[in-house]
């Protein structure tokens, strides 16, 4: 199977995956109604408080409000509206592993993992239109920002990017989930890992143990690059970890989710 | 792959899953255009040989080799050779008839123009027109399968496997389906078709293997395994004892009831058969006449020596 064909079927079946979306938006709505839920909840219910325990300018607590904790928590809410995406992808993949038109795939000559590709390509698609709905809903909650163009160019490259890899993983744990009930249950943790991280609290905040968990888990350096760049400030040495993670977590899903769907089943 | 070559030739095919042996050593040879069916009851082996086939699933042992190439080892050439329509709609169920259509065309790399061209004479040649921009799960059940084999066809296989292609299907669609079938091989397309139906077997196929218990039992054409099967008769009503004694003289192999004044001459079912019933008879001595034909479960008991019942295991899935 040559380069060309790889290409135009994934094109093939993206188009296929797009319909899709447009044909069966409501759990779209749902993935996105999550995270909007867990911004107001968290500007209006604990962002007084929360807002109080930042750190200020010299780095001491106390230093802001419920519209400093809004600008500190947008980019964690956004990269969990990518994960909420991608739990979704799992849920669709699983769904589409049951149909009769995948055993149709398997016997035709085509890029088989192009039908893996179509889901991933739909579903970042996807995840930039949950993105700009979430961040829209920032804004209007009163979210501003002093960067430039550049940071923003960065911030939706960086996006994209973690959506490509969430994506990927998700994919293979539809694939590997014997059902879709699995396959809904399996990512949840995708969701709640952001929690853990400096995505909610300064990670200093927390125990020791903990801490030491927050500060090395993916999603610390992918959020903090994130608020570093909508903020207008340098993420240095943070990016080229995010960026990494993000390289290892695509790797391995797409080697992962390749394996599982290229194997001839023995029944 | 040259004209010589059988379009499926297989040699010695076993599958089992743990110690549950599903094919037991199946030998197989089905020449280029011709209709070749599987007939059995459920859980005889019919799909798993399908997905065999059609690389679906891996093979136990055996040499097997699809349109000339090697199913194991060369799946790319068997894939790009075959079609495949399943016992399970292999539709997309969220596409309209259309986009179903135009999603085999690309995928089969046709250009635009033509893809355009062989959906537009797909939707009318399983009169799919009306129904075209509505979403396949609106469809009805003969509507999804004329879709399900519309979409095999557009690519235009020259081998196509058609697992229980009719199973629940109306008389009418039964026959369209079986219309279509002809005149695929009215173009030389090669035809595998499994079913549980003689009828079907006998519509359809040059030869027919009969699938039991994970092998064949029996194969030939219609009129021979049907020969093989003793539960076709004529049976011949007599108004008088010697119109039936006349009758009985001329049938050696009948079966006489004295008492019901009837006849029971063998009969293979054939047209040329019934006649040389008929042409003994006298139309004055005849009360009436029944014809009993032989269906699936006659064969079967026939040839595996018990009834073609649902069996305890199911048809394996994949």
């Amino acid at each position: 199977m040559n380069t060309t064909y790889t290409v135009r079927d994934s094109a093939t079946m993206l188009r296929r995956n797009l319909l899709h979306i447009r044909r069966y938006p409501s759990l779209s709505i749902m993935l996105v109604a999550q995270p909007i839920l867990f911004l107001l909840l968290f500007v209006y219910v604990f962002g007084g408080t929360l807002g109080a325990g930042l750190p200020g300018v010299d780095g001491a607590a106390g230093g802001g409000n419920r519209g400093d904790y809004l600008v500190f928590i947008t980019p964690g809410i956004l990269i969990m509206t990518v994960a909420s995406v991608a739990l979704g992808t799992a849920i669709a993949t699983a769904t589409d592993m049951t149909t009769g038109i995948i055993a149709r795939f398997r016997t035709m000559n085509i890029a088989r993992v192009s039908v893996l590709t179509g889901h991933v390509l739909g579903a970042v698609i996807k995840t930039g239109f949950a993105v700009v709905i979430v961040a829209a809903f920032a804004f209007l909650l009163g979210f501003r920002s002093d960067a430039g163009l550049l940071g923003w160019l960065g911030a939706i490259g960086l996006l994209i990017l973690i959506a490509f890899s969430l994506t990927w993983l998700t994919v293979g744990m539809g694939l590997a989930a014997d059902s879709v009930e699995t396959a809904s249950n399996t990512p949840l943790f995708l969701v709640m890992l952001p929690f853990i991280s400096s995505g909610f609290v300064p990670t200093d905040a927390m125990p020791a143990g903990l801490r030491l968990f927050a500060e090395n888990q993916p999603f610390t350096p992918m959020i903090d690059t994130l608020r570093a760049l909508v903020t207008g400030a340098d993420p240095g040495s943070d990016l080229w970890l995010a960026i990494g993670w993000c390289v290892l977590i695509s790797l391995l899903g797409y080697l992962w989710s390749r394996q599982l769907f290229l194997r001839v089943p023995a029944k | 792959m040259t004209n010589s070559n059988p379009a499926i030739e297989v040699v010695g095919l076993t599958k089992s899953y743990g110690d549950h042996s599903v094919l037991t050593g199946v030998d197989l040879t089905v020449p280029q255009g011709t209709v070749y069916a599987l007939l059995g009851p459920n859980g005889a082996g019919k799909t798993t040989i399908v997905n065999i086939l059609s690389t679906l699933l891996t093979p136990g042992d055996g040499e097997i080799r699809v349109a000339g190439f090697d199913v194991r080892r060369e799946p790319a050439g068997v894939r790009a050779a075959i079609g495949v329509t399943g016992q399970f709609s292999a539709i997309d169920e969220l596409l309209t008839g259309t986009e179903n259509l135009r999603l085999m065309a690309d995928l089969a790399h046709l250009d635009r123009a033509s893809a355009t061209n062989a959906v537009t004479m797909m939707l009318e040649r399983f009169d799919l027109v009306d129904a075209a921009d509505r979403r396949a799960q609106t469809y009805s059940g003969g509507m999804k399968r004329r879709l399900d084999l519309a979409m095999t066809l557009i690519t235009r296989p020259r081998l196509i496997f058609l697992d229980e292609p009719t199973s629940g299907l109306d008389p009418r669609s039964r026959r369209d389906l079986w219309a279509i079938v002809r005149e695929q091989v009215a173009d030389g397309v090669t035809v595998l078709l499994t079913t549980q139906y003689l009828e079907e077997a006998d519509q359809l196929a040059d030869r027919i293997g009969v699938l039991d218990g994970g092998r064949l039992v029996a194969e030939g054409t219609a009129a021979q395994l049907k020969r093989r099967v003793p539960g076709g008769h004529v049976s011949v009503q007599f108004r008088d004892v010697a119109g039936l004694a006349s009758a009985a003289a001329a049938h050696p192999d009948a079966t006489t009831d004295a008492e019901a004044l009837t006849l029971q001459v063998p009969n293979d079912g054939s047209i040329a058969g019934l006649r040389r019933v008929l042409d003994g008879l006298d139309d004055n001595d005849v009360a009436g006449l029944t014809v009993e034909s032989v269906d699936l479960d006659d064969v079967f008991l026939a040839l595996t020596g018990h009834p073609a019942e649902a069996p305890t295991s199911q048809e394996s899935p994949a």
